[in-house]
């Protein structure tokens, strides 16, 4: 563990929370907030860059760490810290909140809801968020891991569609059981740490290597209670219905937030308090977990091809790509762990920008759902291909991104487990299916749909694109352009040139690895 | 072994470079780009072809063990013992591909000039074109599997784009859609071959994954060459994956020639040439190479003698060449050669024979039925001759391309042992009597006869004003047709072709003792062309071609039209069952799933909402249950304490 | 005299004080038997302090008796409120507050 750089860390933890609470009280003047949040989150993404150059990839196992106590009679204390896999997802945090500001700069926002508290709520979660992915102390993470559903919960619930409530509450109660199941598997590492040792602690890197040699059935246990959190929160089937629900109903920008960010720390729990805290009940329950992360690709990728409503399909593609994820965390090797881990980045800009472009497709037609769509290619040519784009990538499409982690998941997959391997390769197949059939319903065909025809005033003012200068749907504003552009330049650039990543996921997923390999009893 | 690439080919990126940059310059620069948009494109591969042909010249000029070099540029994806190796292998094989992708491809983006220019988009166009232009070099320039598969999905992609050009038409959109999912299915095979590559040899490049094949055991060896055939299946349009190949006409003529004929469904027929290090090693994967083709030859043929619509016979008639050129390859070092030299001159004569095709369509308002043409020689003569050339190579007349290369073909199905040269070499040769026919059909539909069109209105209700093509399309068209001449000759005679391949292929194994003399195979071979030309001569020659499709017909008609059942079956097998299962699907998950948590959350509500009525307001009540507690608390506490 | 009379005796006051809460409808009555009962705890715990020779009993008798103070002043407080508004001092008039 060291310890320089730990300021620029409090920094990052600060920094949103900060302009969150400054934000809050701009709700006079919208303009102001959303241009003051903007300038928080571009500042957050500095600093988040400017942390990529304390960090060494091939130094210690938890860098610019920092520690003070919080409750010295249960050995509680306030640790934050980051190793490569948290390092990159803070970045991809820092980066995904200014685009998603700049997508819901135009939300249109339920009646009496001010854009300060939406913005406030964005900058505060995002705190939040990067504090769950610094955090070194179990119960610190536990706290943190049920604070960040407040913010969400009021996000979804306060400025969601119309069944919000119903998504909101679905979603607090379904983590908020998964947080307490995990409470009791933490406070089980307390106890035997403080059976063994005489002393309980919380502490990440000593319950690493206390607990880890537990007896197995002890290791179940507190396998079972973290895995029931971070399933629920990844989502792994049977426990994803919540997404789909509060995919749909939250806000565009949100569900970018749930989907590419809030959804990321259940697949980081696994990697980083399953494997290491109880490497031989991983080992002994991998089985169950990779026939659960098969069926995921393969169930959300069906479940994709038949839905109606454009943002459950990109609930659904998120199940499956989770499952490619989880795949690739519980085949336990060198390259599809590593895939994993880059999965959770590209799987955070691919269906992000697919979600984002979705929002901007709303924006002009008035509704997600698919049926209301078609042709759209015709008029807005530009909005068709970066919606393409997004679907290339969400499909893996060589020299995107994704194809880099699905391919180092499946090949790296394939050694141990060849059957999995394969049957989870058919997903690559579905992945085309639901993407292309998804572009060709909303975009290709002769121009159809009742979100189009009514916005633009008849069936007639919409088939001549050159008459339509006063049409209401227009190709891609400027803002629209600057809140994908940079997606798409590193969706192309990872996906060309992705070592850069892997050099830094790399060690930390070889420590998580030899962890396994040398406790679990292989 | 390669040797580093030094020299004029320290540069060889720039091959990729300059249609990639082609490609997203007119992507990027949008409606800016649209006034001198198609020029460059032009441009990009034609510096490309020159360049090549620079590589090439340099290459021969090598001494041979030398000519075989690589060429790194940078680690695309390295994790722990994964080395995967952004490079490029430059060798005779992938520089001849490079000379086709080029050349070829140069000529059809010249000819687009012409054919697309009233469409708004053409600058898209010809940045799809780009894009796909370099995805096919990096397809054959890749110095690894897993950059292979990179090209490979790249070409994928493109021609999803190209076939879906027409994408406000459905049938358009579907078509793309159905070439792109059959083309991923082939892909998973290709990755998963990758995947037990690495699993056992820890590599995914070339020069390692050759160099230790041996290593590997005869049911891996096995397993490897027929995954890598089910990729190539995918790519080619081979049984049975073929049935996107003919849909695929849905896109405007120059992509049917640019992707459909001269290049990437010959993928596949390179994915195994290049992968015949393995294939060396395995009789039985070589041999299932063999049968796929011969299924594929056939059923193209048969097909294609049942089609009106002009695209799509040629369409089946690229399915059904592209099977000799598997047959050839799948029989080993005998048929490697053979194969390319087959798919170089099958890419000069097919791509002359879709421009064409394209140039009939040009001058008949789009119209593709050739029951609706007719004498259309005097009308366009260029078009016709150079149609006429690429007609008499395809079906193998003497002196032409085709008779060189199908012949040999021929030659070395016949001369394998046993059963399998009397079963490949008359299926060969049964296939070059159907291509003669159904060949001979489509251009007296065509060029000669009555000409139907004269009474007939086309779709905007106008007549019919048909007109030879301008200089941009005819040029290349009359260069495709000097190559489909020629071609053929220069390559198979004195087993020219084959020997500058050999430090790619290794040397060409002489042709098994064959039952039938030389002589004897020629004759026949000519005599069934013959009877196939003279059967068409017969059947649409002589007659008059009514211009409404005749109903009903015999069932091997019906049945070659309906594709041999081949959408049917895909239809009933796998797209029917999966949208069953997907609708049973979504309603589990609603009903199911979701229906548990719900069921869960009203379980505890309803719950609760019972116990409420407890809650009478009446204090008496409460006080009585408060008693009735303390009492059932003082008799339990007794009740341990006595006990 | 033995204490246990005492202990009888507060038992009967206590069982007094318990049927008339439960049986009786008049908030002043049902409140007079609550101080009855708490009257009768307060016997009990003055008996036991006599019989176990020490003062705590006693001393929490003393807090019983002031918490019981305090309560009849609330309480009656309650009731008279609670009777300006219904005009009713019946506690089955009372009963708003449920489900």
């Amino acid at each position: 563990m060291t310890t320089s750089g730990f300021p620029i860390l409090l920094a990052l933890l600060l920094l949103p929370l900060v302009g969150g609470i400054v934000v809050a009280f701009l709700k006079r003047d919208d303009r102001l907030a959303k241009w003051v949040a903007l300038g928080f989150a571009l500042a957050e993404l500095v600093l988040a860059v400017v942390s990529l150059a304390f960090y060494h990839a091939s130094g210690a196992r938890i860098q610019l760490a920092g520690s003070a106590t919080w409750i010295a009679s249960f050995g509680v204390h306030l640790s934050f810290g980051v190793d490569g896999i948290a390092l990159v997802m803070l970045v991809m945090i820092a980066l995904l909140v200014p685009i998603v500001i700049g997508a819901s700069w135009a939300e249109k926002l339920p009646e009496g809801r001010s854009a300060a508290g939406f913005f406030a709520l964005v900058l505060v979660l995002e705190s939040l968020v990067i504090a769950v992915f610094a955090a070194t102390d179990v119960f610190l993470f536990y706290v943190l891991f049920e604070i960040m559903l407040i913010p969400m919960y009021f996000l979804i619930g306060g400025y969601g569609g119309s069944r919000r409530q119903y998504a909101a509450v679905k979603f607090f109660l379904y983590s908020f059981l998964g947080g307490l199941l995990m409470l009791a598997s933490a406070i089980g590492c307390w106890a035997y740490a403080q059976s063994v040792t005489g002393t309980g602690t919380f502490d990440w890197a000593t319950l690493s290597t206390v607990v880890s040699h537990a007896p197995l059935s002890t290791q179940i246990w507190i396998f079972l209670g973290f895995f029931f959190a971070f399933a629920i929160k990844a989502p792994l089937i049977p426990f994803h219905t919540w997404l789909p629900d509060a995919t749909a109903e939250a806000p565009v920008g949100v569900g970018v937030i749930l989907v590419g960010v809030l959804d990321k720390v259940g697949v980081f729990g696994f990697l980083r308090y399953n494997l290491p805290l109880t490497p031989h009940a991983s080992k002994v329950l991998a089985p169950l977990l990779l026939v659960l992360a098969v069926a995921g690709v393969l169930y959300g990728s069906m479940l994709a091809a038949g839905q109606s409503d454009m943002k459950r399909i990109v609930a659904y593609v998120s199940v499956a790509h989770f499952g490619f994820i989880a795949l690739g965390v519980f085949a336990f090797t060198q390259q599809s762990q590593v895939g994993a881990v880059t999965y959770m980045v590209n799987h955070s800009l691919s269906t992000g920008m697919l979600l984002i472009v979705i929002g901007m497709i709303a924006a002009r037609g008035r509704s997600f759902a698919v049926d209301d769509y078609g042709g759209m290619a015709k008029i807005t040519p530009l909005l068709a291909g970066m919606m393409f784009l997004a679907g290339l990538t969400t499909l893996s499409l060589p020299g995107t991104n994704s194809f880099v982690s699905e391919f180092l998941v499946l090949l790296g997959a394939y050694p141990n487990d060849p059957v999995y391997s394969i049957l989870a390769a058919v997903g690559m197949v579905l992945a085309a299916l639901y993407v292309l059939w998804l572009y060709q319903r909303v975009m290709q065909g002769p121009l159809r749909g009742n979100a189009l025809v009514s916005v633009a005033g008849g069936p007639g003012a919409m088939r001549d694109p050159a008459t339509s200068a006063g049409n209401a749907i227009r190709d891609l504003t400027g803002r629209e352009r600057w809140v994908l552009a940079p997606m798409v330049v590193l969706i192309v650039v990872l996906g060309v040139y992705p070592k850069p990543l892997l050099d830094i996921v790399g060690p930390s997923v070889q420590a998580t690895l030899s962890a396994v390999s040398v406790q679990g009893g292989n | 072994m390669p040797v580093p690439a030094g020299g004029i080919a320290a540069a060889a990126w720039l091959l990729l470079a300059l249609p990639a940059l082609g490609a997203t310059v007119l992507l990027v620069g949008g409606r800016r780009t649209n006034g001198w948009g198609h020029l460059l494109g032009c441009l990009t591969i034609v510096a490309a072809f020159g360049y090549g042909l620079a590589l090439f010249l340099n290459s021969t000029g090598l001494p041979v063990a030398q000519r075989v070099q690589n060429l790194h540029l940078f680690s695309w994806i390295p994790v722990g013992n994964l080395q995967v190796d952004f490079g490029l292998r430059l060798d005779p094989l992938s520089l001849t591909f490079v000379l086709l992708i080029t050349g070829v491809g140069g000529l059809i983006h010249i000819y687009s000039i012409g054919y697309m220019s009233h469409d708004r988009d053409r600058r898209k166009f010809f940045a799809y074109l780009n894009l796909f232009v370099a995805s096919m070099l990096l397809l054959v320039l890749a110095n690894g599997f897993v950059t292979l598969y990179l090209g490979w999905e790249g070409v994928g992609l493109a021609s999803y784009l190209l076939i879906g050009w027409y994408q406000d038409r459905p049938s358009a959109a579907t078509a793309a859609k159905k070439a792109f999912l059959m083309n991923r299915v082939g892909d998973v095979g290709l990755a998963i071959a990758i995947f037990i590559l690495y699993t056992h040899l820890h590599t995914t490049q070339f020069t390692e994954v050759f160099a230790l094949a041996h290593t590997l055991s005869p049911a891996t060896l096995t397993a490897v060459a027929m995954l890598l055939l089910l990729g190539a299946c995918g790519k080619s349009g081979q049984f049975p994956l073929q049935a996107w190949l003919p849909d695929a006409m849905e896109g405007p003529t120059p992509v049917s020639a640019l992707i459909h004929a001269a290049t990437m469904v010959t993928a596949g027929v390179y994915l195994v040439a290049r992968s015949h290090p393995i294939y060396d090693l395995t009789a039985n994967g070589r041999l299932l190479v063999t049968i796929i083709g011969t299924i594929t030859l056939l059923i193209g043929c048969v097909i294609g003698c049942a089609y009106d619509d002009i695209k799509k016979v040629l369409a089946y008639s690229t399915v059904s060449q592209i099977g000799y050129m598997m047959l050839a390859v799948g029989l080993g070092p005998v048929g490697y050669a053979l194969g390319i030299a087959h798919l170089l001159s099958h890419g000069f004569f097919k791509a002359g024979l879709f421009l064409g095709a394209g140039s009939v369509m040009h001058a008949m308002d789009d119209e593709t039925d050739m029951r609706r043409f007719g004498g259309l020689l005097r009308r366009m003569p260029i078009t016709a001759v150079t149609f006429g050339l690429g007609y008499l190579a395809i079906i193998g007349f003497p002196g032409l391309s085709g008779y060189f290369t199908k012949g040999a073909i021929i030659d070395a199905a016949f001369g394998q042992p046993g059963w399998r040269g009397w079963a490949f070499g008359i299926a060969a040769v049964v296939g070059a009597g159907l291509t003669a026919f159904y060949m001979t059909r489509l251009v007296i539909m065509t060029f000669f006869g009555d000409a139907r069109w004269k009474k007939l209105r086309n779709n905007e209700g106008k007549d019919y004003h048909p007109h030879e093509s301008s200089p941009v399309m005819t040029i290349p068209m009359v260069i495709l047709a000097i190559g489909s001449i020629g071609a053929g000759a220069y390559f198979i005679i004195g087993d020219r072709l084959a020997n500058w391949l050999s430090p790619s292929l290794g040397a060409l194994a002489p042709t098994g003792h064959s039952p039938l003399s030389g002589t004897t195979l020629t004759v026949l071979d000519l005599v069934v062309i013959a009877l196939g030309v003279l059967a068409a001569i017969l059947v649409v020659g002589r007659r008059p071609v009514p211009v409404v499709r005749p109903e009903p017909v015999s069932w091997p008609v019906r049945a070659a039209r309906a594709d041999l059942y081949g959408n049917a079956l895909n239809e009933a097998l796998i797209a029917r069952p999966g949208t069953w299962l997907d609708r049973a699907l979504v309603f589990t998950d609603n009903k199911g799933v979701d229906g548990m948590v719900n069921g869960l959350a009203a379980l505890f509500g309803g719950g609760s909402g019972r116990l409420r009525r407890l809650q009478t307001g009446f204090v008496r009540s409460y006080a009585l249950s408060m008693l009735g507690g303390a009492v059932l608390l003082v008799a339990a506490l007794l009740m341990v304490r006595f006990s | 005299m033995t204490p246990t009379y005492y202990l009888l005796l507060s038992a009967l006051l206590f069982t007094l004080g318990a049927v008339g809460v439960l049986v009786r409808r008049n908030a002043i009555v049902v409140f007079m038997c609550v101080e009855l009962m708490l009257n009768a705890v307060n016997l009990t715990l003055v008996t036991f302090a006599r019989i176990n020779g020490s003062l705590s009993g006693q001393v929490m008798a003393f807090f019983v008796m002031v918490v019981a103070a305090a309560e009849v002043v609330i309480g009656l407080a309650i009731i008279m409120a609670i009777f300006r508004t219904r005009r009713s001092s019946s506690v089955d008039d009372s009963n708003l507050l449920k489900y």
